[in-house]
């Protein structure tokens, strides 16, 4: 690494920046339900196809987190995917295959894929 | 490669360290691997988030999550739990000391939320091994802006708007000390960090050092470039192991990336920066026996002037500034002067960062603005005193500071404010004391430091805190004669006037705070033979009142044996066998001992 300029600099920054980005919560979320229903159900599979995928596109302004059983055991494996401003939708049962068709439709542009849908949660705002 | 969606940040800062953070490092390694997940998750050890007291201190992102106090045998249910099923091990989290509530975000703990973390931004958040981290935290843009768009006069010029006035303790307007230096001539001159951080209490520069080290270095080069030199020390004490490890580690990545060494971001300016191991003598954090022991001579102050600036290093111009100052530099000139200078009081801008030790509950580094009371920083920030007691005084400035009462708990904290108050701004250092606590003690102990920290060079230092501490001595011993509180009084006042050095001038500082707020304790001690606080072993006592039973407790933990009685009768204390340990007044269950 050598630094000439401040184009340089800059440069480095905004790699930096893209390492670290995982440091904050963003308003753009994809939640996996991690019970131990979902993780029988394979819901392991599902984030590491999920993080592939956004790895694969470059979205570093996405937050992946998980959260428990809802009760709806037999929709396993469930996955959110939280817009800002837009309803919060989860989507199940979800396998690794499905996951570049909701990102790719849902999380990048917007639309929702209605055949996976098991609810939506209006956004209170 | 996945996606990395979390980051665990432990700290391995000192006081983590001494708790067992390296061994929390190993075990979160061996957990993501057992669990496949390391891929996904980046481990990063940081350095001090300050609130060393709830170490071993792990964050966990996206969340944010705070956990305190975190053991080897705690990391899988943390691996498991938290980073594979998202749910928060709240046994871990912290709780506050006052509500006892648990408290998930770093953001929302009370000791964080009342704090202005400018200078100690990046420490505990970032990795400060990685110069690119240190960049993404906008690292580095200072010297970038300052050598690419302005003259070293208008640097200088810019220094002396923000109003920032040293932190090391003396409070000089760090512009205009830049400005006496750019002044004088000379092809050769150099630029000095004072990291001989030595006060009892005080780890602000210490935290800096190992959170972040690259911010020093920004704020040197940035220096160097206003006052024309191409040279820079480290003078930094050889028991900060850490610290130096770092610093080294950033000036090779800085060298490496072309930011220090020579020709810096493609223009004219060279810069290096040397480290040198100071041995550890409180003295040599005065400026001038500071460079006498760099020079490898030993380390006594010279009187001044020559100031520095003129005559320095190697008799060379030197601009010598503390490490907090340097900090403050890089977010200058992110920001300019003007958005600096908004913060804080009239007369003393910016931040300062204060080591709360001592009988409070959050033991830590605490950065507030300028004119913040001193009730906000003690018992807003550092959750009160421990144990539910009640507060005494805090001892301020260190060694060269000066008590402060209750009743002066609403003055606000800024450079004027305290010295009128009789004490001084000096490192920063807080030592909070409870009632239990003895002034004429405290003032010994304080003396007892400065004395064999005394270089003996000059004779009302050597001779004065000899005397000074014999007095205070005989004092607490019971062996005050009438007329010893003007005699301490009139020694204190020509030390201050008559010894070389700051260490020597401020030496008398806690004896006459003291004097100042807490007199009747030493009329006490000398007139009634009584310590006041019961700390003074050699005039208190203990006596069982009437109130005892006779069950006989104290006397099986009397260590000596001194305490004789039947069964269910009144037993007493032989006055000649007691030590004074009070052991059987802290075993009684009725209360019937009591200390006199």
């Amino acid at each position: 690494m050598s630094i000439k300029s401040l184009e340089d600099l800059r440069k480095i920054k905004a790699d930096s920046q893209l390492q670290t980005k995982a440091r904050k919560n963003n308003d753009t979320q994809v939640i996996i339900g991690m019970g131990t229903c979902g993780i029988a159900a394979g819901a392991r599979e599902v984030m590491t196809a999920v993080l592939e995928e956004l790895a694969k596109r470059n979205l570093n302004n996405v937050s992946v987190l998980q959260t428990g059983c809802i009760g709806m055991c037999q929709k396993e494996p469930l996955m959110d995917i939280v817009r800002p401003g837009e309803d919060r939708v989860t989507y199940g049962p979800v396998y690794p295959a499905d996951v570049p068709r909701i990102i790719a439709e849902h999380l990048v542009n917007g639309n929702i894929v209605e055949d996976l849908v098991v609810a939506k949660i209006p956004n209170k705002e | 490669m996945a996606l990395v969606r979390a980051h665990i940040l432990i700290c391995t800062g000192t006081g983590c360290t001494a708790s067992g953070a390296k061994d929390v490092l190993a075990k979160f390694e061996v957990e993501l691997k057992a669990k496949k997940l390391r891929d996904e998750v980046s481990l990063v050890e940081t350095g001090c988030h300050g609130f060393c007291e709830e170490g071993p201190l792990v964050i966990i992102y996206p969340e944010g999550t705070f956990y305190t106090r975190v053991k080897p045998e705690d990391v899988a249910e943390i691996v498991e739990e938290h980073i594979l099923k998202g749910r928060v091990v709240t046994r871990l989290l912290f709780k506050e000391p006052l509500t006892a509530e648990q408290v998930p975000n770093y953001d929302e703990i009370a000791f964080y939320k009342k704090q202005h973390r400018l200078v100690l931004k990046n420490c505990g958040h970032i990795n400060p091994d990685s110069i690119e981290e240190y960049i993404g935290a906008d690292g580095y843009e200072g010297p970038a802006k300052v050598l690419l768009e302005m003259t070293p006069g208008q640097v200088v010029e810019e220094m002396k708007k923000t109003g920032l006035r040293g932190r090391g303790g003396g409070g000089f307007p760090t512009g205009m000390k830049w400005m006496f230096c750019a002044k004088s001539p000379g092809p050769k001159k150099y630029v000095i960090c004072n990291a001989d951080e030595g006060d009892p209490g005080a780890f602000m520069d210490r935290s800096l050092l190992e959170g972040d080290p690259h911010a020093i270095l920004e704020g040197m080069a940035i220096c160097a470039y206003a006052i024309g030199a191409d040279e820079g020390y480290i003078y930094c004490r050889a028991e900060y192991p850490l610290a130096i490890k770092r610093l080294k580690q950033a000036i090779t990545q800085a060298e490496e990336a072309g930011l220090l060494g020579e020709k810096i971001l493609g223009t004219d300016f060279n810069f290096t920066i040397h480290i040198k191991e100071g041995a550890g003598a409180f003295v040599c954090g005065e400026e001038t026996a500071l460079m006498a022991s760099i020079e490898g001579k030993r380390g006594m102050p010279r009187p001044r002037p020559p100031f520095p600036a003129v005559k320095g290093l190697w008799e060379k111009p030197s601009n010598i500034n503390n490490v907090e100052t340097f900090a403050n530099v890089p977010y200058i000139f992110r920001v300019g002067a003007e958005e600096y200078a908004k913060l804080g009081t009239e007369k003393s801008k910016g931040t300062k960062v204060f080591a709360l030790t001592g009988k409070i509950n959050n033991t830590g580094l605490a950065e507030v603005p300028m004119g913040i009371t001193m009730r906000e920083i003690i018992f807003d920030i550092g959750g009160g005193i421990m144990g539910g007691k009640k507060f005494k005084a805090v001892q301020i400035g260190g060694p060269s500071g000066g008590c402060i009462p209750e009743q002066l708990l609403d003055t606000p904290v800024d450079y004027d404010s305290l010295i009128a108050a009789g004490a001084m701004m000096g490192s920063g250092g807080l030592v909070v004391m409870d009632e239990d606590t003895c002034m004429v003690d405290v003032a010994k102990f304080f003396l007892n430091f400065t004395q064999s920290e005394s270089c003996g060079k000059c004779t009302p230092c050597r001779e004065g805190t000899k005397r000074m501490l014999e007095m205070l001595t005989a004092i607490t011993e019971g062996k005050g004669k009438d007329g010893d509180i003007e005699k301490l009084e009139r020694l204190a006042k020509s030390i201050k006037a008559g010894a070389l050095c700051a260490l020597g001038q401020t030496a008398p500082n806690p004896i006459l705070s003291t004097l100042r707020y807490f007199r009747d304790e030493y009329e006490a001690h000398i007139y009634e033979k009584r310590c006041p606080a019961g700390v003074c072993t050699a005039l208190i006592g203990y006596k069982i009142t009437d109130k005892c039973v006779g069950c006989g407790l104290c006397k099986k933990v009397c260590p000596v044996d001194a305490i004789s009685g039947e069964p269910k009768g009144k037993h007493t204390i032989d006055p000649d066998k007691c030590i004074k340990c009070g052991a059987c007044m802290e075993k009684c269950p009725f209360k019937a001992i009591i200390r006199g």
